[in-house]
């Protein structure tokens, strides 16, 4: 089978408007979280996001791309640019048919929805934009990245609520790996902090009114977070023949699905998943020096977290770090595996784990090295990157340093 | 007053427990009903829509919330005290 390697990276969230602002939030842990700027606040009972601050979307896209651009297209558009120009590709008229784009999104235009079911419900208008189609469906922000860089193979968007990148990306990789493609763009992006996106959240009553606490005793649930991140994967020859400068090699994948409960999580469908990967990977358990985690700061996800990652790699999970960064940058739902495989990126090539902020007192349910509070240096030859969605659908990526 | 209160709670909790009202003992627990975390969830839900109230309730750790959900009868004292406190 043919070595898939990631030859690009850009990203926006709370965190920052590039991979390097980002990762420096990480490695400083620094929390992107805070008061929710939004239309009708006061009507919320979560009033806490990660939100991407002074969003000026008029100074990066023209009025006509604005009419075509949802939010969650303008973050993928954003984060495509950054990749795609480390990259530094070429797409030529041969490439251009083995090149395509897969990404994930959970909510998909819901800032066009919200909008729009505003001015129709609340403001009675009887007229709306002729482009809130295109604006809102669930494949836009793929689309738009394939006619921005001539992508003409393989292009749609995979929705699977908080594992959709985990799920795009797999799909990406295996394409490549198995000679379907030669370059992807994918990864995922989200902008469900708009109102009705956090009043269907608030229903479910596990959203923490403070903060973020992944294993921490104190955790009391999720804050939510928008933005993108993108890669571009590319087949190693391809990479190499071109000189390209290589960030790290994909080398498994694998999913699950609970078959059990539309919320609540299941430790043996994580811990397949999890084993599952490191099998596509053809590694030992003990090779695996960290794990960027799921967890969320829910109650039920984190022990069963946990205890998934105990039953997958027994006496080595005393060994391995495992850190969930939506402590600081909220979670993505649809594009929060892109923006966590940053933390696994940058753990293998410059040997600094990102940390789990906000934590304040160990859970015996969580006794593992979550990397509290301040990020570590650390020798690690391969990440992996976990994420379990709503409706039990479980997608967990392994990745090597390169050398 | 109280009683109604009672009576509409009850009634709630029955609907998500496939029961009869007449069939929800007063000490029965969410167990014993059989009402998983999601049906506890739409049962504050009804709650909340039906006395107009808010329920101090999240359901990362439903023990550690101010709404006691013990059984059905501190459930029933919890939700009067939220419409006494109303006014």
């Amino acid at each position: 089978m043919r070595r898939v390697v990631i030859t690009g990276q850009g990203a926006i969230n709370a965190l920052g408007r590039s991979v390097g602002e980002t990762l420096n939030a990480m490695q400083n842990g620094v929390c992107g979280i805070g008061p929710l700027d939004l239309r009708d606040v006061d009507r919320l009972s979560v009033q806490i996001g990660g939100q991407v601050k002074n969003y000026d979307p008029e100074s990066l896209f023209t009025r006509q791309e604005l009419t075509l651009y949802d939010k969650f297209t303008q973050f993928a558009l954003i984060a495509a640019q950054e990749a795609f120009d480390q990259s530094g590709l070429e797409i030529t008229d041969a490439l251009a048919t083995r090149a395509g784009a897969v990404l994930g999104t959970g909510g998909a235009g819901l800032e066009t929805l919200d909008s729009n079911y505003r001015a129709v419900y609340e403001e009675q208008k009887n007229r709306v934009h002729p482009f809130v189609v295109p604006r809102l469906m669930a494949n836009s922000a793929a689309s738009n990245v394939s006619m921005t860089y001539n992508l003409q193979g393989p292009t749609f968007t995979v929705a699977t609520a908080c594992a959709s990148s985990n799920h795009a990306m797999g799909q990406a990789f295996q394409m490549i790996r198995t000679g379907m493609t030669d370059v992807m763009l994918t990864g995922g992006s989200e902008s469900m902090l708009v109102f009705g996106g956090i009043k269907a959240w608030e229903g479910l009553r596990v959203m923490s009114k403070d903060a973020c606490r992944p294993f921490s005793k104190t955790r009391n649930g999720m804050v939510q977070g928008e933005g993108a991140a993108i890669f571009v994967f590319e087949e190693l020859e391809h990479a190499k023949t071109r000189g390209a400068e290589i960030l790290a090699e994909v080398i498994g994948f694998a999913m699950t699905s609970d078959a059990s409960d539309i919320v609540t999580p299941n430790q043996d469908g994580a811990a397949r998943a999890i084993a599952g990967a490191l099998a596509d990977a053809a590694i030992d358990r003990e090779q695996v020096g960290y794990i960027n985690a799921h967890g969320t700061g829910t109650t039920a996800n984190d022990k069963t977290e946990c205890a998934a990652v105990r039953q997958v790699f027994g006496a080595h999970a005393d060994r391995l770090m495992i850190s969930s960064t939506k402590s600081m940058h909220g979670h993505l739902i649809g594009g929060t595996g892109a923006v966590e495989l940053l933390a696994c990126i940058m753990a293998l090539r410059d040997g600094i784990i990102a940390p789990t902020i906000g934590y304040e007192e160990p859970d015996p349910d969580c006794d593992l090295d979550v990397v509290p509070n301040e990020a570590r240096d650390a020798k690690v030859d391969v990440a992996l990157s976990n994420a379990f969605a709503f409706g039990g659908l479980n997608a967990v990526l392994a990745l090597r340093k390169f050398n | 007053m109280s009683d109604s209160v009672k009576d509409k709670v009850i009634a709630i909790i029955a609907e998500q427990a496939v029961l009869e009202p007449s069939e929800v003992a007063m000490d029965a627990t969410l167990e014993d009903l059989g009402i998983d975390s999601l049906g506890l969830v739409e049962a504050v839900f009804a709650i909340e829509e039906t006395f107009d109230v808010q329920v101090p309730f999240n359901a990362n750790d439903p023990a550690d919330s101010d709404f006691d959900i013990t059984n059905v009868s501190s459930m029933v004292t919890a939700v009067e005290g939220l419409v006494a406190a109303k006014g």
